[in-house]
C-alpha cells in the first residue's frame, strides 16, 4: 500500500490527494489499492482470453457504429443540399422566401423556419422546466412512497403517447380552449410584439401558441423522468449532513438535491428541447399556414423545419426541389447539435464540484 | 452553550422493530461521553434519538424523554428543526456538501439560520476552521470545493461546520471510522479541545478511542438477533475500562466477544 510504484498516482483518488499522500485520502482507496495491481498485470500477459476479445470487439464496433451513423446522416444531408444550394437565388439563411415549385428558379431560405421553430420549442420549454422541476421534486421529495410509484407511472406513460395523439388533440381540444386565453392576451399584452395580433386566425387555434403548449406537455415527461432519476441519487449523507444543520425540508432541497441534481435537469431539459425542435407530426397538424412572414408573436401560424418538410414530403419528384428541404434538414440537424453541445458545456462547466 | 443531556427510559423503534429499550442516562456539560458496543445494539440510534435524527426515518418512532438542560427536546411545543440547529453532529463519513466552497460549507448552518452578513460569516468561518485546526491547510483556497480536500479534513471541515453554529451539544457517530491513523489522532486532540467548550457526545467502534478522549463511557449490548440493545451500563471511562460492574462489558472491552 505505500509503494508509490504499486499503486498508481491518478488511481480513482480525489484530486487533492496530494496534502498527505495516499494514507489521509477517501477510506475507500486504501483497501482496494492492492488488489487493481494485481488485475491489471493480467492483461498484459500474450494470452487474451477469447471472451474478453469478443466482448471487446462487440463494445468497440458498437461504439464505432453509431459514430458512423450520426457521421454518415451528416455526409448525406451535405450531398443531397448542396447541389440545391448552389441553384438558390436567395440567400439561404436570410431569406423568408420558400419557392421550390419552378426548378429553374427556386427562392428558399430557412430564417422564418428557424425563428417558428426556435420560438415554439422554447415556449415550451419555459412552460415545461418549472413544472418538470416541481413534479420531480415532488415524488422524491414529498410524495409518500405509495403514491409515488403510481405517479410516476403515469408520467412515464405521458411519454408513451404517440404524437399524432396529441397533434389531434391540440387541433379539435385544446386549441379551441385556449382562443378565448389568446383573445385576452392579445387584448390587454398586444403591445407587447410576442403577445400581438399573429398573422393567421386565432379561432382555428394553430397558432405556435397552441403548438408551444402541445409541446410542453410532450416534453414534460422526458424531463421529468430524468430529473426524477437523478433527484433520487441525491447521496443520502449529504441529505442527513442538512438535516442535521437544522435545514427544514426545503432547505434540504435546496442545499443538497437542487445542486446535487441540477446538471441533470439542465441535460433533461435540452433532451427535451432536442425533442421539441424536432417534433413534427404534431405540428404539422397543429400550425395554420400562412403566407405572411413570421412577426414574433406567438399568435402567428407558420412551419417549423420538421413540420415544412413533413408537408412537403409527396412532393419530392424533383431531386433539385427535395434537396431544398434536405438543406433545412441540415440546418435542424445541426442546430440539435448546437443545442447538446450547450447543454454539454453547462454540466461541464461544474464537473469541479462533483 | 454547553447543556447537560438527561435521557430517561428511552425506547426507539424503527416500523414495528424495537431498536433500543429503556435507556437512561446523563450527560454531564463540558464532558465527553463515548457509546460502545456491538454492531447493531442500538448506540448510533440512541445518538441519533439526541438531536430527533432518529425520526427522520420512515416509520421511526420515540418513546421516553431526552432532555436538554431540564427542556424535553420531544416535547409537543418542540421544532425538531430548531432542536437541530442547537446541537451538532458529525457522521461517519466526511459529507461536506460538495457543490459548496469550503468557506460556504462551514457557513452553511449559519446562512440557514438567516445570516447574511458577509463579515460575519467570513469570521465565523475563520473561527470555526481554526477551532477545527484546518484554518491553516485551508485559508488560501477558501473558494475551492470542500469535495477536494483529504478525507481527514473533509471530516475536520464537517466538524467546522458543526461547531460554526455554536452548537449546545456535539454529537459524533464514528467519526474516524473511514480516516486514517494520522487523520484519526488529530480528530482525537480536536475532540480533547472542543471538550472545553461542548457537551461532546461520540459513538465508537474502537475502544482505545472511547478510553483515549472520553470522561464517561456507555456500554450497549443487544440480548439476540431480533432483540432491542440496551444500555447495560454507564459509569466513568475509567472504571469502565478497569473495574466493570457487569460481566458482558468486562467480556466486550477484554475482546472476548464482539
Amino acid at each position: 500500500m505505500s509503494d508509490p510504484v504499486v499503486v498508481k498516482p491518478p488511481g480513482g483518488t480525489g484530486p487533492a490527494g496530494a496534502p498527505r499522500g495516499a494514507a489521509a485520502n477517501t477510506p475507500a482507496p486504501p483497501p482496494e489499492a492492492p488488489i487493481p495491481p494485481q488485475t491489471e498485470v493480467e492483461p498484459k500477459s500474450p494470452h487474451v482470453r477469447p471472451g474478453d476479445r469478443i466482448f471487446k470487439g462487440l463494445a468497440t464496433g458498437s461504439g464505432v457504429f453509431i459514430v458512423a451513423l450520426i457521421g454518415a446522416i451528416g455526409v448525406f444531408l451535405l450531398v443531397q443540399a448542396i447541389p440545391s444550394l448552389a441553384l438558390d437565388n436567395v440567400n439561404f439563411l436570410f431569406s423568408r422566401e420558400w419557392s421550390t415549385g419552378d426548378v429553374g428558379n427556386m427562392r428558399f431560405g430557412i430564417l422564418d423556419l428557424f425563428l417558428v421553430t426556435v420560438v415554439s420549442a422554447a415556449f415550451a420549454l419555459i412552460i415545461a422546466m418549472p413544472i418538470a422541476l416541481g413534479i420531480a421534486l415532488f415524488l422524491t421529495q414529498y410524495a409518500p412512497r405509495r403514491l409515488a410509484r403510481p405517479f410516476a407511472y403515469v408520467i412515464d406513460l405521458l411519454a408513451a403517447v404517440p404524437s399524432i395523439i396529441f397533434g389531434l388533440w391540440g387541433l379539435f381540444v385544446l386549441g379551441p380552449v385556449l382562443t378565448p386565453i389568446g383573445e385576452w392576451l392579445i387584448s390587454s399584452l398586444g403591445f407587447i410584439p410576442l403577445f400581438a395580433k399573429g398573422n393567421v386566425s386565432i379561432a382555428l387555434g394553430g397558432t405556435i401558441f397552441t403548438a408551444g403548449i402541445v409541446l410542453a406537455v410532450m416534453i414534460l415527461p422526458i424531463i421529468t423522468a430524468v430529473s426524477r432519476e437523478v433527484f433520487d441519487r441525491t447521496p443520502g449523507p449529504h441529505v442527513e449532513g442538512a438535516i442535521a444543520l437544522g435545514a427544514t425540508k426545503w432547505e434540504v432541497v435546496r442545499t443538497t438535491v437542487l445542486p446535487f441534481g441540477k446538471a441533470g435537469y439542465v441535460s433533461a431539459s435540452m433532451l427535451g428541447l432536442g425533442r421539441a425542435l424536432g417534433e413534427t407530426i404534431a405540428l404539422t397538424i397543429i400550425l395554420s399556414a400562412t403566407g405572411s412572414s413570421f412577426g414574433w408573436s406567438l399568435f402567428d401560424g407558420g412551419a417549423t423545419f420538421a413540420s415544412k418538410i413533413a408537408l412537403a414530403a409527396p412532393e419530392f419528384n424533383d431531386p433539385r426541389s427535395a434537396g431544398a428541404y434536405i438543406a433545412a434538414g441540415l440546418v435542424l440537424f445541426v442546430l440539435t447539435f448546437v443545442v447538446n453541445a450547450i447543454a454539454r458545456s453547462i454540466v461541464a462547466g461544474r464537473k469541479e464540484y462533483e | 452553550m454547553a447543556k447537560r443531556i438527561d435521557v430517561k427510559d428511552l425506547n426507539l423503534f424503527y416500523g414495528k422493530f424495537h431498536a433500543v429499550q429503556q435507556v437512561s442516562l446523563s450527560v454531564p456539560p463540558r464532558n465527553v461521553t463515548a457509546f460502545i458496543g456491538p454492531s447493531g445494539c442500538g448506540k448510533s440510534t440512541v445518538l441519533r434519538s439526541l438531536n430527533r435524527m432518529h425520526e427522520v426515518a420512515p416509520g421511526a418512532r420515540v418513546e421516553g424523554t431526552v432532555q436538554l438542560d431540564g427542556e424535553d427536546i420531544y416535547a409537543s411545543t418542540v421544532d425538531p428543526v430548531q432542536v437541530r440547529r442547537t446541537i451538532g453532529m458529525v457522521f461517519q463519513r466526511p459529507n461536506p456538501f460538495p457543490t459548496m466552497s469550503i468557506r460556504d460549507n462551514v457557513v452553511a448552518g449559519l446562512k440557514l439560520a438567516g445570516v447574511k452578513n458577509k463579515k460575519q460569516l467570513d469570521e465565523v468561518a475563520e473561527r470555526s476552521l481554526r477551532g477545527a485546526n484546518l484554518w491553516n491547510e485551508v485559508k488560501d483556497r477558501m473558494d475551492r470545493p470542500g469535495g477536494g480536500l483529504s478525507g481527514g479534513q473533509q471530516q475536520r471541515l464537517c466538524i467546522a461546520r458543526a461547531i460554526a453554529v455554536q452548537p449546545d451539544v456535539l454529537l459524533m457517530d464514528e467519526p474516524c471510522s473511514a480516516l486514517d491513523p494520522i487523520s484519526t489522532l488529530a480528530i482525537e486532540d480536536l475532540i480533547t479541545e472542543l471538550k472545553k467548550d461542548y457537551t461532546i457526545v461520540i459513538v465508537t467502534h474502537n475502544m482505545q478511542q472511547a478510553a483515549r478522549v472520553s470522561d464517561q463511557t456507555a456500554f450497549f449490548n443487544l440480548l439476540g438477533v431480533g432483540q432491542p440493545g440496551q444500555l447495560i451500563e454507564v459509569d466513568d471511562t475509567e472504571k469502565i475500562f478497569s473495574n466493570p460492574t457487569q460481566k458482558a462489558t468486562e467480556d466486550y472491552i477484554s475482546g472476548r466477544f464482539g
